[in-house]
């Protein structure tokens, strides 16, 4: 009878529960400790970067003192030294605005491109080959830029100085083109040109949808409905983007070291030789540098580092703020 | 109700669909017209060079063309179709340099490849003699060495710090992540410096390839860790409880069932940050040094490595000297095109799952 055996077993003691130990086994606090020591490693790596640059270049800095952020001149071995990265900082932030207005233009296009006018089987190719231009190592973009890129442009720079030489960054004093300003911000400008690529592209192709398929649906054309739409919710993006790109262009070092003749004016002409760069300086003294030369070097490393680390901080607290998205569908 | 209009008071609707004859062979004719128009130009002016002929037909081709537009549909067509042809033009223009870097390297460096290049130093090169004596193998050797060891150091922690990133809610997480984009920041050349810094100057341990590997290794880091958080976040959530509800521990569950499932997106990771650190230049500078002769103790003395090979070399006013350092650079390229085809190989393959 089926009511007896259910009360047969109603009746029987319950088995003891298992017992559970809630919370972390000691392999988890293991565990859990060792990735936490992974990501402090991520910390502790950028403060020895600092600290370390800081201990090397004091020598420098002491003889310098604030006279190395307005000195001209690279003389650290001289008696008595005289070096500072006025000059320095002014062509490295010359070249990097060269780079962004070749590379910003191409990239913001590349990426309306790709996300509103290539079909998928050709727009996929062209992300990947865009992957691919930012893995071309520097020296190899440098070494283009020396051999193939600099006879090339002889003719063009010739042209801008004859012709819009009045603009004063297209006058040149003497005609003799070459290992310019224009040249390495150029080359810099294909450098960064994927990464901005990829982040604007990724920002604009947050944009809303639905908000788009509206402005098409009320009879604006494509071009329309990236104006109206697209560009407004991607401005702060491309913003963002563009100073991603300008804080690699700024710590760009082979190929400006290859391209640039070194001197420590500061001029407006970028077509004429010359011009400066603090990565670029770094990189052709410090084989033959002396101890005082290392030092000196060490410090403008150092000025390199925090700027580089304060528009990268910038410009990445600006992308992520705009991908979280405001305008919703 | 509805009040029936007049047909003739509706206006005619914006035809949507165009023939082929307008879609290819009207724009086609604009610009052989305007080509034409502008060799006569060029044949007449002072005006000369190839480059500028091209210049000016795109140039005239994008107003002609937007004019042709206007005639027939109005300015809002015209608009979308200059900003077409200028969009379509950028997206042209980011394959180009491509093609053009690595058309032109492997022009420059194509015969100094030879089996000499893999087999002999620059030990016993002198100024006078021909590129085809001498190599980089000893550069070889030093770049195997020190990308090997760099990729060794960086991607355990690189995997760790992503596991911790996407397991922990806690506040390091927070600090990490906006640590990982400022050092993905970092120039290479400070890289070297922080190495040489501490390791070379502080330490007195000297030149070596491990002090190369080290600045390597703060470069590839911040690439492993944040691809191989994406990656992990991609694992589905349920693969996760499942195994927690089955009762592994949290450990277990990431060893076993996380990172497995993430593998191919892992090893994207690392080739994908290994090709980003196999063609650096200038951290090595003040790390390896360089050398010519063949070190095969990544602990100890001098190395040299492609990149380096190529860049002194290159810096060299000899000829036959440049001629190698080409012959480096088309190694180097080919070498980093191989490893980032890999890294997408592998990231494809995953992508389709077993």
């Amino acid at each position: 009878m089926p009511e007896v055996d259910l009360l047969l077993e109603a009746a029987r003691p319950l088995p003891e529960p298992r017992q559970i130990t809630p919370g972390l086994t000691t392999g988890d606090r293991v565990f859990r400790f060792l990735a936490a020591a992974a990501a402090a490693g991520v910390l502790v790596i950028l403060g020895l970067v600092a600290l370390f640059l800081v201990l090397e270049a004091q020598p420098a800095l002491k003889v310098a003192g604030f006279k190395f952020f307005t000195t001209f001149e690279w003389n650290p071995d001289g008696t008595p030294a005289h070096f500072g990265i006025a000059a320095l900082i002014y062509g490295t932030a010359m070249i990097a605005v060269i780079a962004l207005v070749v590379a910003l233009p191409i990239a913001i296009g590349s990426a309306l491109f790709v996300n509103e006018y290539a079909p998928a089987r050709l727009g996929r190719p062209l992300v990947a080959l865009l992957d691919l231009l930012a893995a071309v190592p520097s020296l190899i973009y440098g070494m283009w830029g020396l051999y193939y890129l600099q006879p090339h442009l002889q003719g063009t720079s010739r042209w801008l100085t004859d012709h819009v030489g009045f603009i004063p960054f297209f006058h040149t004093s003497r005609p003799v083109f070459g290992s310019s300003m224009f040249i390495a911000g150029i080359v810099v400008g294909l450098m960064v040109l994927p990464i901005v690529a990829s982040v604007t592209r990724e920002v604009l192709s947050q944009a809303p949808r639905g908000v788009c398929e509206a402005a098409l649906a009320l009879g604006s054309s494509r071009w329309g409905m990236i104006r109206s739409v697209i560009l407004p919710f991607g401005r702060s993006g491309i913003v963002g983007a563009a100073m991603l790109g300008l804080g690699r262009a700024l710590g760009e070092t082979i190929a400006i070291a290859l391209i640039l003749a070194f001197n420590f004016k500061i001029t407006t002409q970028i077509l004429a030789p010359g011009g400066g760069s603090v990565a670029g300086l770094i990189a052709n003294n410090f084989g033959e540098a002396g101890d005082a030369q290392r030092h000196a070097l060490v410090a403008a490393g150092l000025a390199l580092f925090v700027i580089t680390l304060i528009v990268n901080t910038l410009a990445r607290i600006i992308v992520n703020r705009t991908s979280k998205g405001k305008m919703e569908d | 109700m509805a009040a029936t209009l007049p047909a003739a008071a509706l206006p005619q609707p914006r035809k949507l669909r165009r023939s082929f004859r307008e879609a290819v062979e009207r724009p086609l004719l604009t610009a052989t017209a305007v080509g034409v128009a502008m060799a006569l130009i060029f044949a007449v002016t002072p005006l000369s060079g190839l480059p500028g002929w091209a210049l000016c037909t795109y140039v005239g081709f994008v107003v002609a063309d937007a004019f042709d537009c206007y005639r027939t549909d109005g300015p809002v067509v015209a608009k979308d179709r200059i900003a077409t042809i200028l969009v379509s033009t950028a997206g042209v223009c980011t394959v180009v340099p491509l093609i053009l870097i690595v058309a032109y390297v492997v022009s420059k460096g194509l015969h100094g490849v030879t089996k000499a290049f893999f087999t002999e130093t620059l030990e016993k090169v002198g100024p006078n003699d021909p590129a085809t004596v001498g190599g980089g193998k000893h550069a070889i050797i030093g770049t195997i060495e020190q990308v090997g060891l760099a990729a060794l150091l960086a991607t355990p922690l690189g995997l760790m710090t992503a596991v911790h990133l996407t397991q922990s809610r806690g506040r390091l997480a927070q600090v990490t992540r906006v640590l990982v984009d400022a050092m993905s920041g970092i120039p290479s050349i400070v890289a070297g410096l922080f190495i040489y810094t501490m390791w070379v100057v502080r330490f007195h341990e000297g030149f070596s390839g491990l002090a190369a590997a080290m600045a390597l290794s703060v470069l590839m880091l911040p690439t492993v860790a944040r691809t191989a958080e994406e990656v992990i976040k991609l694992v589905p959530n349920g693969l996760r409880e499942s195994s927690l509800a089955l009762g592994a521990p949290e450990w277990k569950t990431t060893l076993r069932i996380i990172l497995p499932a993430a593998r191919s997106g892992l090893v994207t990771a690392t080739v994908l940050g290994v090709s980003r650190i196999a063609g650096e230049t200038a951290p090595l500078l003040m790390t390896a040094f360089g050398s010519d002769s063949v070190n095969t103790n990544p602990w100890h003395g001098a190395q040299s490595a492609l990149p380096l090979f190529a860049f002194q070399r290159v810096r060299n006013a000899i000829p036959s000297q440049i001629a190698r350092g080409w012959a480096g650079a088309l190694v180097l390229i080919m070498l980093v095109l191989a490893l980032f085809t890999l890294a997408r190989a592998v990231a494809a393959r995953g992508r389709k799952g077993p």
